[in-house]
């Protein structure tokens, strides 16, 4: 390990010095002295001593840098330097300079503390400055100084102290006359080391009078280029513009000096002086006035670069880009394989992956170059072996084709079966982001099998994905081993498929293999070949055969499986020798994240395998319902007449209860039950005779609707809706509650204002009779709105809060690992589990988080 | 101070949900240590005037064992070493 680190580390980072650049080490670093505003001379060459000075660096390419010799791009600019008429104040530091001043004495510029307190206290202060920074030490000093003044005179030469005041943002006061930067400065320049490092100032790096600048760095033109518009003029960088006003007031403000010009002019001039300074720094000074342009829009000076969100830090360091990447809505495709994604030809061209030549792809690789950037699939780029890329036009293809050889390398267009990583924010998963197998197609949307929406939570009401492409072989092979959808499909979460099947899946498998369905053998077969499944030779030879009999086809011979299904007809599955014996397929076998069945296909045959059964099954469910027809209508919901009155029947009865019970409490009669007032006892019941009266409905709706139409079917096999959503379209929509009550918000006493006052009926605090196939009437209605309007500002409120919760947890937890050992650490070694999870099962190889003892067991035995 | 209230301080040791704590001898807690192929500083901490602690003549570094009821192991074991302050 020693051998390796010092070979490669170069240079190591010992200690980082923080402090402020003298003026003495200004003049050393500077490569020219600025004396002049112009900028440019009569025939637009840079004039000397200005600030395009062609010394502080190059913009133009193929010019050679004067000062040290290189090209663009290789030198980084050199810093330039004017001295200022009159010492100016450091915006940045105006805050220290008010401390300085206010804590020292004005007469020998000691610090106002008595010299016992100073060797008292100054150790702690020290250290005080080392863990929580220099702010808090000046803040701590303060408290300090002001605890310990007698009267408002130096401890060390008793001299008189006067009050300083700072007139924002750079004028000091004291006792009302104003103190020049000059005066200012004189202070700082007494100020003794070891009194300034009680100020949080480093004495190695730091003199307090630095704080006032006398010279003034012009930064490198680098950083500050000119741009030249199409019409040929030069416009300059919001910097240089700042610095031009800076020199042309110094070069005002000396002349004026050495003319002896009257004492007001040169303070006014000196005052413009401090302004331009300072919006140098930062433009953006409450007091202050922000410089602007001609066109009004305010300059964008040193802050400005690097603060905020479009700021160097947030936007360039922090926030990055990429290339080789796209974007656009998606939409599905179930005839996809769930490891592939669907790029439209548009994007394909866009889209490139660099192939390098050899002897034997030459061929392979011309063709490409010949089609060029507009025929699919062609080359965008050929890379020579120098280095240089070349864009390939109509006019160069020819150049390009004849002087191809290996280890050139073609940027070619993007083609079926490369690799590419599929994304959709928020990327809250591993499985937010996986790579797929590219399938270019037609149109202008990226498609994906809808089996995959889950994992990514993806909707097709609009959403958008991002789509990179890796371009290395490196990087291609790391994609597909780690991260290609197969890899992804147990959840290291709770150990179970995150693929599975999702609506018209679910519905036609649950369709097909219901007990009572059958269908000739000859359909049995166009279906499955229909999915792509020509191996029929497990079908029984008779002329018709049974649903389950069609979907074992897509099992393994050897598979065995037991398990429930959500039907309460065949509640019990039973895969026996790649045969579905009994049991319905529903969303308790084939959904996402339920059931083990998809689990222990992957176990048993690997994840492949199992991608591939699940995505036939898919297949199967869809184009099974394509065969057979599937809808849902208005009519599903039709009652027969006596289900109706039944239903009226329930209603009537229940109302008469809350009725008596209305009675009972207004006589006093109602007992009351423990813990609870007269009234919320009154509530409970009445919520308890209607919720009854609601499910009883429920019943009857569930016993009269036709049990084979589609609605149900698709709530019973779980693939949309649950069966209360159906009661509440047939028979009753039932209590509306806001915050787990009756609705009890309105006027005073009353709901709303077609009821009477105090009137506790069902009707008047929220039941809602009606279905929502007959309607609502108008002041159901109302309670339906409230309660919605509840619902979506819930949802509306609650989700971003949760998401920056759970943002901060994975931030939290993001570098906690698990250990050789089955220890949880964190970055620094420190146990935080001593055992993952305490069981040590890593969920992504358990099924459904447990271990099933017997059935490893039994393997094993087997195996013997 | 209420009086009358002194005497009835709630003894959290009996509690149902603490856990049992107990002191690991100086032998138990070197192999603790070194099964686990850590220092001290890298285990969790626990004060040492912690309720559940009552009672227990410690000192700074001594190893407490915590066996606890886990939902998902039945019963597991940690480790806290303690700390004055």
């Amino acid at each position: 390990m020693p051998e390796f680190e010092e070979q490669y580390v170069y240079k190591k980072v010992a200690s980082v010095v923080f402090g402020f650049l003298s003026p003495k080490m200004i003049k050393k670093m500077a490569a020219a002295k600025i004396v002049t505003p112009e900028l440019y001379d009569k025939e637009g060459y840079p004039v000397d001593g200005g600030l395009m000075d062609v010394r502080l660096g190059v913009i133009d390419p193929g010019l050679r840098c004067k000062t040290c010799g290189s090209k663009l791009k290789e030198c980084t600019g050199h810093f330039g330097y004017i001295s200022l008429a009159r010492p100016v104040l450091h915006i940045s530091l105006i805050s220290v300079i008010l401390t300085l001043l206010r804590y020292t004495c004005r007469e020998c510029s000691r610090i106002t503390l008595p010299t016992a307190r100073i060797e008292q206290y100054g150790e702690r202060l020290k250290r005080l400055g080392n863990d929580k920074g220099p702010e808090v030490m000046r803040k701590k000093l303060k408290d300090l100084i002001i605890a310990s003044r007698i009267a408002g005179k130096c401890p060390h030469c008793k001299a008189k102290q006067k009050k300083i005041t700072l007139e924002k943002p750079t004028t000091f006061f004291e006792d009302e006359k104003r103190i020049s930067p000059i005066e200012i400065r004189s202070r700082l320049e007494k100020i003794q080391d070891s009194d300034s490092e009680l100020f949080g100032l480093n004495p190695s790096a730091v003199r307090p009078e630095w704080m006032v600048l006398t010279v003034l760095p012009i930064p490198p033109v680098t950083m500050r280029p000119s741009i030249t518009l199409e019409t040929g003029e030069r416009s300059e960088d919001d910097l240089t513009h700042k610095l031009g006003d800076i020199v042309r007031i110094n070069q005002r403000l000396f002349e004026n000096i050495n003319a002896g010009a009257p004492e007001i002019i040169v303070e006014d001039l000196w005052d413009l002086l401090q302004y331009h300074i300072t919006t140098f720094f930062d433009n953006d000074v409450a007091q202050l006035p922000p410089a602007r342009h001609r066109s009004g829009q305010p300059l964008k000076t040193l802050t400005e670069r690097i603060k905020s969100k479009e700021g160097r830090i947030r936007h360039n360091l922090a926030g990055k880009r990429t290339n080789f990447s796209a974007r656009t809505v998606i939409s599905p495709d179930p005839l996809l394989e769930l490891n592939e994604v669907g790029v439209p030809e548009i994007m394909a061209m866009k889209l490139t992956v660099p192939e390098r030549i050899t002897e034997w792809n030459i061929g392979y690789l011309k063709d490409f170059v010949k089609r060029g950037p507009k025929a699919y699939p062609g080359a965008n780029y050929v890379v020579r072996p120098d280095g240089k890329k070349k864009k390939l036009t109509e006019e160069t293809i020819e150049a390009s084709v004849e002087e191809l050889q290996p280890g050139y390398i073609v940027e070619r267009h993007l083609m079926d079966g490369d690799i590419a990583i599929f994304n959709r924010q928020p990327s809250l998963h591993r499985m937010s982001m996986m790579c797929h197998k590219v399938r270019v197609l037609p149109c202008k949307t990226l498609r994906l099998n809808p089996a995959v929406c889950f994992p990514y939570n993806a909707d097709f009401d609009g959403d958008e994905m991002n789509l990179h492409i890796p371009q290395t072989e490196e990087a291609r092979a790391e994609a597909e081993l780690l991260m290609l959808v197969d890899t992804q499909m147990i959840s290291p979460r709770y150990g179970l498929s995150v693929i599975g099947c999702i609506q018209d899946a679910i519905s036609g498998n649950y369709l097909l293999t219901r007990s009572s369905f059958s269908m000739s053998r000859e359909k049995a077969i166009d279906l499955l070949a229909s999915i792509g499944v020509t191996d029929v030779s497990k079908l029984s030879k008779k002329d018709v055969v049974s649903g389950k009999e069609v979907f074992s086809i897509l099992l393994p011979n050897d598979f065995s499986f037991s398990g429930r299904s959500k039907s309460r007809e065949e509640p019990e599955v039973i895969i026996r020798d790649g045969r579905l014996v009994s049991g319905v397929m529903d969303k308790n076998n084939l959904g996402e994240g339920s059931g083990l069945l998809l689990r222990n296909l992957h176990k048993k045959y690997g994840r492949e395998f199992a991608l591939g059964v699940l995505g036939r099954m898919f297949k199967l469910g869809v184009a099974f319902l394509m065969k057979r027809g599937f809808t849902t209508a208005l009519s599903d919901t039709d009652l027969p007449h006596g289900a109706k009155l039944q239903i009226q029947n329930v209603f009537d009865n229940a109302e008469k209860d809350v009725a008596g019970l209305i009675v009972q409490y207004n006589s006093g009669q109602l007992d009351v039950l423990p813990g609870r007032t007269l009234r919320e006892t009154l509530e409970q019941k009445i919520l308890e005779v209607l919720n009854k009266a609601r499910d009883e409905t429920g019943k009857i709706v569930a016993m009269n609707v036709e049990s084979y139409s589609h609605t149900i079917v698709m709530a019973i096999s779980g693939a949309r809706g649950t069966p209360l959503n159906l009661a509440q379209m047939a028979g009753c929509v039932g209590q509306q509650a806001l915050r787990n009550r009756r609705i009890e918000v309105g006027y005073s006493g009353r709901t709303l204002s077609c009821f009477r006052e105090g009137d506790l009926s069902p009707t008047a605090r929220g039941f809602i009779k009606s279905s929502f196939k007959s309607g609502l009437r108008p002041a159901e209605f109302f309670f339906q709105s409230i309660v919605g309007r509840d619902a979506l500002m819930d949802t509306a409120l609650r989700t971003p809060k949760s998401g920056y919760l759970y943002r901060r947890l994975a931030n939290a937890l993001q570098d906690l690992k698990v250990d050789y050992d089955a220890t949880v650490r964190d970055s620094g070694n420190r146990i935080v589990q001593f055992r993952y999870g305490e069981d040590g099962i890593d969920v992504s190889k358990s099924e459904g988080g447990l271990l099933n003892v017997k059935r490893v067991v039994g393997e094993a035995v087997e195996k013997e | 101070m209420v009086f009358g209230l002194v005497s009835k301080r709630i003894d959290v040791r009996k509690h149902v949900l603490v856990p049992k704590h107990e002191k690991l001898s100086d032998k138990e807690k070197e192999e603790v240590l070194l099964s686990y192929h850590a220092s001290v500083e890298n285990f969790p901490r626990i004060l040492k005037k912690d309720a559940a602690l009552f009672g227990m003549n410690l000192k700074y570094g001594d190893m407490i064992r915590i066996v606890r009821k886990s939902p998902t192991a039945g019963q597991t074991v940690f480790y806290r070493v303690v700390v004055l302050s």
